[in-house]
């Protein structure tokens, strides 16, 4: 070790049980995942629930993104766990003083939110296919139907407030499914690094941050693969939208640091030593200064110079990326970085990476792109981008 | 105190219902899932703690560890080892050595002190002002921040004291694991469940001393019964000279240390 030990500690001292990391590289892609559906299910409702109309080509697609965000968000708890077989007990005896015990409920019932919402959005797409086509695939349609396949004015009128409605409660729900997460990490006393009652409102802003810039990021790629046709005011809207979010995520998290640096108690004496020693590269330098930094100049650049064009196209897009870095790397340091500091408040513990295992590298970029190939299936089925897709696109 | 450890045998056994079967048949019989699921309030722990006649329990053990007596010798982590299978690596016991300078403190527990502790070395001996060893283990809190965190209820207090897992239910998501402040708690990575000490519940019902308690050449090791008056505890306890790991963290340890230095976390 180069690094000062807390606690007048000549030795590196780990309790004997704190050598390994227990929430690994599964839980740090769990709350980055689910942040992403919620961040997602944001830009969403900029149009769906607030009717911004500069958000309406991306408020389709953005639900329909959240909705395979959240399809992986649970999957990488389930491998994580010791007794997968056993993960429905916390649907049926859910020991409710535990927080994490709610995960159950309120992570399938925001997906049943938003299957049902997209399933409205897209109804009137799924009567006109069940009624032009016939065998297999005309069965597939009516099945997606269920069964109704007649759509008048009124239907249209009835789906539309419903899907206002789920868009609206989907917007708490969204909130409760990643402040939730923070909770289950700010709420754990044992860990000077986690204990804060900001970390739900942290992993919340950081979550709206991860889901839009990923959201830019997709409709780009997606918009140049079907050649070039870019909606720049949407995108203006969008990085300012972007911009002000991360601004205010970065201020939490730096009143976050300033209050525990600046109080000196407990905390501060295994925090100090730990920012200074094995979270420098990814937390100092990386969250908070270079992923931190430099999108926020960036992103202000493009906002206040007014910025147009493949210049705000590319530039944004830059930025974009940094911030889902920023936040990959945020998630990283909280989940590793917390259970570094062992116990014995007298020394760290070593974490290295792990590629073929179960919580390996590997196995969480797999996990990773399972949404995005989710949804390039989907979008064969769905007319995500087309303006006679679903009822939304009518307005 | 031996008596009173033969005296429970039945009663530990009558307080440790199938309480999670008998849940979910409330369950399956109730109409209304989810309402009947928040009623439950604490949910299987408290039902699992509380007596078949709902009574509060004859007996409240406790666990004392007296520094004074401890020498290191290590003879506890092998009989826990052996006693509870506890795979390597991980422990349900171990000790420490802090070996305490001008300069600084040396903390130390090598395998857990699996084989005891090597001399200490001539330069740090110099420097040394005094040093201790101190067994540690789980300390069967009053307010268990593992009992609190675990999602489904599969750990949980007993009256008597007792702080268990129920390994048909542990998910091991080890939640349990970095909520406790002590370290106390693992995953077994023989069964992929979370595991710890149990002071050796099943010696206890069959009314003997935990394994690591009988080892201990002096006595640096005590359990017994805090309800029965003529327990070591017991006495230990009213001279009130006792202290616990931790004071700051709240969870009301009811492992009591004699002799406890400062430098101790």
């Amino acid at each position: 070790m180069d690094f000062a030990l807390p606690g007048d500690a000549l030795v590196n001292y780990i309790f004997p049980n704190n050598h390994e990391v227990w929430w690994s590289l599964m839980i740090v892609i769990y709350p980055f995942i689910t942040g992403l559906v919620a961040g997602a299910f944001v830009v969403s409702s900029f149009y769906h629930v607030f009717k911004v109309k500069e958000y309406k080509p991306i408020a389709n697609f953005a639900l329909v993104a959240a909705f395979c965000f959240g399809m992986f968000a649970a999957l990488p708890l389930l491998v994580h766990l010791g007794q997968p077989q056993r993960a429905y007990e916390i649907y049926v005896t859910p020991h409710t003083t535990s927080a994490m015990s709610v995960f159950g409920y309120v992570y399938s019932s925001y997906l049943l939110l938003l299957m049902i919402e997209i399933w409205l959005i897209y109804r009137p797409h799924f009567i006109k296919m069940a009624n032009k086509t016939t065998g297999v695939w005309g069965l597939f349609w009516y099945a997606l139907t269920l069964g109704i396949t007649t759509y008048n004015p009124e239907s249209e009128k009835y789906d539309r407030k419903l899907s206002t409605f789920l868009a609206g409660l989907g917007i708490p729900w969204a909130c409760l499914l990643h402040g939730y997460v923070g909770f289950v990490f700010g709420s754990v006393k044992a860990i000077s690094w986690w204990a804060t009652a900001l970390q739900p409102l942290i992993f919340l802003s950081s979550a709206i941050v991860s889901g839009m810039a990923m959201i830019l990021m997709m409709y780009a790629f997606i918009m140049w693969r079907r050649g070039g046709h870019y909606d720049y005011a949407m995108i203006r809207k969008f990085v300012v939208s972007l911009w002000i979010a991360f601004v205010l995520d970065w201020a939490l998290e730096m009143l976050e640091l300033v209050h525990v640096y600046y109080q000196r108690d407990l905390h501060w004496a295994e925090i100090g030593p730990l920012l200074s020693g094995p979270l420098w590269n990814s937390y100092v330098l990386g969250q908070i200064t270079i992923f931190s930094l430099l999108p926020t100049l960036l992103l202000g650049y493009l906002v206040l110079f007014n910025a147009k064009g493949k210049e705000l196209l590319h530039w944004s897009n830059v930025g974009a990326f940094m911030l889902v870095m920023q936040v990959l790397l945020m998630r990283f340091n909280v989940v590793i970085g917390g259970q570094l500091i062992s116990k014995s408040s007298r020394g760290f513990v070593d974490y290295h990476f792990d590629f073929f295992g179960k919580e390996g590298v590997l196995t969480a970029v797999v996990i990773f792109l399972g949404p995005f190939v989710t949804y390039y299936i989907i979008s064969r089925f769905l007319p995500i981008f087309e303006k006679t897709g679903g009822h939304a696109d009518t307005n | 105190m031996e008596n009173s450890i033969f005296r429970i045998r039945e009663e530990v056994e009558e307080q440790d219902p199938d309480a999670r079967r008998e849940f979910l048949k409330h369950l399956l019989s109730g109409a209304t899932t989810a309402t009947v699921l928040m009623a439950f309030g604490p949910g299987i722990s408290a039902l699992a703690s509380t007596g078949a006649d709902g009574s509060k329990a004859k007996h409240r053990f406790a666990y004392v560890i007296n520094i004074n007596n401890c020498i290191g010798c290590g003879n506890c982590v092998r009989a826990c080892k052996r006693e509870n299978s506890v795979p390597s690596g991980v422990f349900r016991t171990w000790v420490e050595r802090y070996v305490i300078t001008g300069k600084g403190v040396y903390v130390e527990s090598p395998d857990g002190a699996l084989k005891g502790f090597e001399a200490v070395n001539d330069q740090i001996r110099k420097e040394t002002i005094r040093s201790v060893t101190v067994p540690k283990m789980c300390n069967h809190c009053d307010t268990p921040p593992c009992v609190q965190v675990c999602p489904v209820g599969a750990t949980f207090k007993s009256e008597e004291g007792f702080v268990l897992v129920d390994h048909e239910h542990c998910l091991g998501c080890a939640y349990c694991v970095q909520a406790c402040p002590y370290g106390a708690r693992f995953i077994n990575p023989a069964i992929e469940k979370s595991d710890k000490c149990t002071w050796c519940y099943h010696r206890i019902k069959a009314g003997k001393l935990p394994a690591c308690v009988t080892v201990c050449p002096n006595k640096a090791r005590l359990f017994g019964d805090l309800n029965d008056p003529d327990s070591e505890v017991t006495q230990i306890f009213k001279e009130d000279q006792w202290m616990v790991l931790k004071p700051a963290m709240h969870t009301d340890p009811t492992c009591f240390y004699i002799g406890l230095p400062r430098e101790v976390i």
